[in-house]
């Protein structure tokens, strides 16, 4: 990931900003431009809690080359208790111990470094709450 | 008054045991168990790091401090381990909590002291009425020799305090500060393990330091060990500060609330910041309590804080500390272990 493209998302990645829509009360995540419930266009940032559980989930034994060293590692959809999806690995637990509805929680962590020299990409991930 | 608004701590899931670990060297582990006073260290995930733990504790402290995070005028991260060698960590954290734009920030050094440091600099600034909310945080993951007697201690964790005018949960009594030029443990630029000055780094270093400060800050509050609830000393393993604290002529009552090292380690900027957040977690309004720092190279800080009325009212917004040490604990083999810390060479490294 460029460092531009990273720093973009940093709302989203460090803070977990969703957009809610003013009209209906729709959450989305990432924020979007038009409400795709009642196509209001005027949105409150607000930011999750940070507590879901778990929709459904994989373990990755062979992983893109910058996550190598993690396999094997579960990465789920989380359903977010504002009513939102996201995709996240699931760490701090034996990925074989992943279940369907188990309750997790976000935590700061480093995503991804670029190499050895280049901008460490921090963001979230799930733990089991 | 100015005081602590809000405290937090972080600690990895992740443990080693002394025996895994004088396994692999074919060491003693009852003596390292007995001479250290240790069991276990925390061990940082390989994707955590300073930046990571301070940020969670930075929140804790938030959830109990109740206030908006855009007041916080200055964040200092205080750590031996800061993830950039040119980039601050202090951003990262900044913009985690939603502190930016308008705060400033600095990444402080001073080896284990630097925690106190960045608590002593923000602290300074809300007195002075510069900024309404300072916060201070020490943090550390940082990494022994494999085969020294630091590894044995060098964990991982993070505790962070807000301070600020009111609503407090603690006040701050008095400050003081204790320093010399005292060569017992440092790291050279390029170096990827530090180095100590082995027996050296006790007598002359953490007790001159650490007992100067507390008999300082004691003499300039005009108190005595008996005013005090409550002791935090820092905990390069278990045995000194049990030991130091019995010097100062403090009881095992005073001393073990805030004693964390015998299933945590050394979490060194971390150290004495985590024991204070542990006692922050017991103690009762009026409950008075002694902070004495270490950092090698060599210096102390001191702080004598008097807790609130609040603070029993916001403590259990945030996970307390012993809950964090003791509960969801991941047990490594040292091979695990190794790979976490990046001490082995790979392939594609060599």
């Amino acid at each position: 990931m460029s460092s531009p493209k990273f720093w973009r998302e940093i709302p989203q990645r460090y803070r977990m900003e969703a957009g809610k829509c003013s009209k209906c009360g729709k959450v989305f995540f990432p924020p979007r431009l038009v409400c795709s419930s009642c196509k209001g266009q005027d949105f409150e940032t607000i930011r999750l809690a940070g507590t879901g559980r778990v929709a459904t989930y994989t373990v990755i034994r062979v992983s893109a080359t910058q996550f190598a060293d993690e396999v094997p590692f579960a990465v789920g959809v989380i359903d977010m208790d504002e009513g939102v999806r996201l995709t996240s690995q699931i760490v701090d637990c034996d990925p074989e111990s992943v279940k369907t509805g188990m309750p997790v929680k976000i935590e700061f962590r480093k995503v991804q470094e670029e190499g050895k020299a280049g901008i460490l990409c921090y963001g979230y991930k799930c733990v089991p709450a | 008054m100015a005081g602590i608004v809000g405290y937090g701590a972080y600690v990895p899931r992740h443990r080693i045991t002394v025996e895994e670990i004088a396994k692999i060297w074919s060491a003693d582990a009852p003596s390292y168990k007995r001479g250290l006073q240790l069991r276990q260290k925390s061990v940082p995930a390989p994707d955590q790091d300073t930046v990571t733990m301070s940020v969670e504790a930075a929140r804790n402290a938030l959830k109990r401090a109740q206030i908006d995070p855009m007041k916080i005028g200055a964040l200092y991260i205080g750590s031996e381990s800061h993830p950039y060698a040119v980039k601050p960590s202090g951003t990262t954290v900044a913009e985690a909590i939603g502190a930016t734009p308008e705060v400033h920030c600095a990444d402080l050094e001073f080896a284990c002291k630097a925690g106190s440091e960045g608590m002593f600099v923000a602290l300074g600034l809300v007195r002075a009425g510069l900024i309404e909310y300072g916060m201070g945080i020490g943090a550390d993951t940082s990494q022994g020799a494999p085969g020294d007697a630091l590894e044995y201690s060098a964990a991982a964790g993070a505790a962070a305090f807000i301070f600020g005018k009111d609503n407090l949960v603690a006040e701050v009594e008095e400050t003081y500060s204790y320093m010399t030029d005292t060569p017992d443990f440092w790291r050279r630029e390029y170096q990827f393990y530090p180095e100590h000055a082995g027996r050296f780094t006790g007598e002359p270093a953490y007790f001159k330091h650490v007992l100067g400060c507390a008999k300082g800050i004691m003499k300039k509050a005009g108190a005595t060990p008996k005013d005090f609830a409550y002791i935090v000393c820092h905990q390069p393993n278990g045995k000194f500060p049990q030991r130091v604290g019995k010097m100062l002529g403090f009881s095992k009552k005073q001393i073990e609330p805030g004693w964390l090292a015998p299933t945590l380690g050394n979490t060194y900027s971390g150290s004495s910041p985590m024991g204070l957040s542990a006692i922050l977690d017991i103690a009762k309004p009026g409950d008075r309590i002694l902070m004495v720092s270490y950092g090698s190279g060599a210096g102390s800080d001191g702080f004598i804080f008097k807790a609130t009325d609040r603070l029993p009212e916001v403590r259990d917004l945030a996970p307390k500390t012993r809950e964090l040490l003791d509960n969801n604990q991941i047990y490594l083999e040292y091979g695990t272990y190794a790979k976490f810390r990046g001490k082995i060479r790979r392939a594609r490294e060599l």
